[in-house]
């Protein structure tokens, strides 16, 4: 199952670079790639390498470092609230990383602004889950429908601001504000990938050490106690790890919807509820998905490009349900 | 191993739910831990696996604090539970669900060896549940899936069990059943049960609780009296040897005069059947 979806993966990588405005044959993305690396001597024509080495390779790793990062944060805000409803959507990290970006360019918010736009992201969506946790917990106790709730009503309001602040920036700064709503790979450049792929390795590797804890989770918080998980405490390291992995996505992509809601879902649908496969299936798959998601939105519409929210619902809904529909082993 | 409850005090909304509850039980005892709906059974339990800390009071596993001297992990080594609790999010099969009782022996990366699958087949096939290994747990009765849980506990191998109301949901044979295997395992037992019958005639030791206090603990011949259960549950009480089984047998009926109230306080339910 890994090593088909690692494949898949490399193909779609392959194919995601030489298709776009200008298609280009693999042999010349070989070439410029592999001269890049020290693999392959001689010189490539310095259009396209500008085009293969410049914008479309970093986009293409950037598609599924963010598909990857958006899926595992699902994994992980699922089990944290033990709920399969939750997504860095419904408990408003996205809106509220959004928000955070958009007051730092827009209106150049002082302290927001220096950060930088991931680092405005970042503060907001570490902000924006603790908030929604301190307002859904309960005598130290999470409730998890409240968790989800607390998050819809702080994911509104979050959008709300972002949509707020539309009416005050002029139509120039209007497109930078849809990418942050809608979220878009079209800008990427290398320097974008440092810190999501730093985040989905690091909180890629600790989930992993602790997939048994998170299968023992969802068997209720008294019986993980039983189990020796300590329940409060791991479930705070969750919303560290999560908000880590959607801040650093949002921060370079914008708000991509949908991929940390239904990645998840489809990989307990083929491999069963165990985290331990799980895991490794939903950071492959949502890597896989975006990949192909961000060609579609490339070619079908040649040489516009059509938003990457667009394909994410306009593909994803309809497998989805069908995975629902057939589905073997999901949710309890 | 022994269980040591000292001083036991729980506060919840302000409300003391346990109330300087106090117990001992012995290495390999059965104990019975009996009282009214809202008496702080389960919340003791709760207490016992880390579910909950107490206010003040200890409690101690095989003489150590569950709080200080163990952490979460090594306290799950040495008591495993049945609880009530029987939601469960996800559609593991039963084998992986009592697989889950390995999770306190096993390191990070590790994986489940054939011999966590052993002791998961031979839990299974002691709790009657081996044919229903690859079932969805969902798809389970609830007894099934009562038993199911019962041997996830006893994969844990730990040398203390602590059962919340075990025999809910199951059919008479299998709570009979469920009672005496427990009892069989010869581990150090608490168990929380409704039933005073069941509770009489399987237990070596007996505390009862009401009002978040304990108001009898001991051997369950100078425990059980009819005075002590008309008080506790406001029910009539015979005491005597079960015919078939030669036990502790009690049976009991509701008051004849139904405005009664127990020397504790306790209401008596208005209406009969």
């Amino acid at each position: 199952m890994l090593f088909a979806l690692g494949a898949v993966l490399a193909v779609a990588m392959v194919i995601g670079v030489s298709v776009g405005t200008v298609n280009l044959p693999v042999s010349q993305v070989w070439a410029v790639v592999g001269r890049h690396l020290g693999l392959v001597a001689g010189t490539a024509d310095p259009i396209d390498d500008q085009i293969i080495w410049t914008f479309r390779t970093p986009r293409v790793l950037l598609a599924a470092v963010v598909g990857a990062g958006l899926s595992v944060a699902g994994v992980c805000l699922q089990s944290l609230a033990r709920n399969g409803l939750a997504d860095p959507y419904v408990l408003g990290v996205s809106s509220g990383a959004s928000l955070g970006a958009v007051l730092a360019v827009a209106l150049g918010v002082p302290v927001l602004a220096d950060l930088g736009v991931t680092g405005a992201a970042f503060a907001a969506a570490s902000l924006t889950l603790l908030v929604v946790m301190v307002l859904a917990q309960q005598a130290g106790q999470l409730g998890s429908a409240r968790l989800v709730l607390a998050g819809v009503a702080v994911s509104y309001l979050a959008t709300a601001g972002t949509s707020f602040v539309q009416l005050y920036v002029n139509p120039l700064e209007l497109r930078g504000i849809m990418f942050w709503l809608m979220g878009s790979l079209a800008s990427s450049s290398w320097g974008d990938l440092g810190l999501p792929t730093a985040a989905i390795v690091l909180s890629g590797a600790w989930l992993l050490g602790r997939a048994r804890s998170l299968n023992v989770l969802a068997t209720g918080d008294d019986n993980a106690s039983a189990l020796g998980v300590p329940v409060n405490r791991f479930r705070l390291e969750l919303v560290v790890v999560s908000s880590l992995l959607t801040a650093s996505t949002v921060a370079v992509a914008g708000g991509i919807g949908f991929v940390g809601l239904m990645v998840p879902h489809a990989a307990r649908f083929v491999v069963g509820p165990d985290h331990r496969r799980v895991l490794p299936v939903s950071v492959l798959g949502g890597a896989v998905f975006l990949v192909v998601v961000d060609i579609l939105c490339r070619v079908a519409d040649r040489p516009n490009e059509l938003p990457v929210g667009v394909f994410t619902a306009a593909f994803g809904a309809p497998f989805f349900l069908v995975l629902l529909r057939r589905a073997g082993r999901g949710l309890g | 191993m022994k269980v040591e409850v000292d001083g036991v005090r729980v506060v919840i909304d302000h409300q003391p739910i346990l109330d300087g509850v106090s117990l001992a039980v012995g290495p390999g005892e059965f104990h019975a831990l009996i009282g009214p709906n809202g008496s702080g059974k389960s919340t003791l339990l709760r207490c016992l696996y880390r579910a909950l800390r107490p206010a003040t009071g200890v409690v101690k596993l095989g003489g150590d604090d569950v709080w200080a001297d163990l952490s979460a992990r090594s306290a799950a080594r040495r008591r495993a539970i049945v609880a009530q609790e029987h939601v469960i999010d996800l559609a593991f099969t039963v084998r992986e669900l009592v697989l889950l009782g390995r999770a306190p022996h096993k390191g990070m990366f590790e994986r489940d060896g054939n011999q966590d699958l052993a002791v998961a087949d031979d839990a299974l096939e002691q709790v009657g549940m081996a044919w229903a290994a690859d079932r969805v747990v969902t798809t389970l009765s609830g007894g099934e899936r009562q038993r199911a849980l019962l041997a996830r506990a006893l994969t844990q191998q730990a040398p203390i069990l602590l059962l919340d109301e075990p025999t809910n949901h199951l059919d008479v044979r299998a709570q009979l059943e469920l009672l005496e295997l427990a009892r069989s395992l010869k581990l150090t037992t608490l168990a929380a049960l409704h039933d005073l019958d069941q509770a009489a005639a399987v237990c070596d030791g007996i505390t009862v609780l009401s009002a978040g206090r304990v108001v009898a603990s001991g051997h369950p011949d100078e425990v059980l009296t009819a005075e002590l259960i008309e008080a506790v549950f406001g029910v009539r009480a015979v005491l005597g040897i079960h015919p078939l089984t030669g036990r502790r047998h009690v049976m009991t009926a509701l008051p004849t005069d139904l405005s009664h109230r127990g020397p504790l306080g306790l209401a008596v339910p208005k209406e009969t059947t």
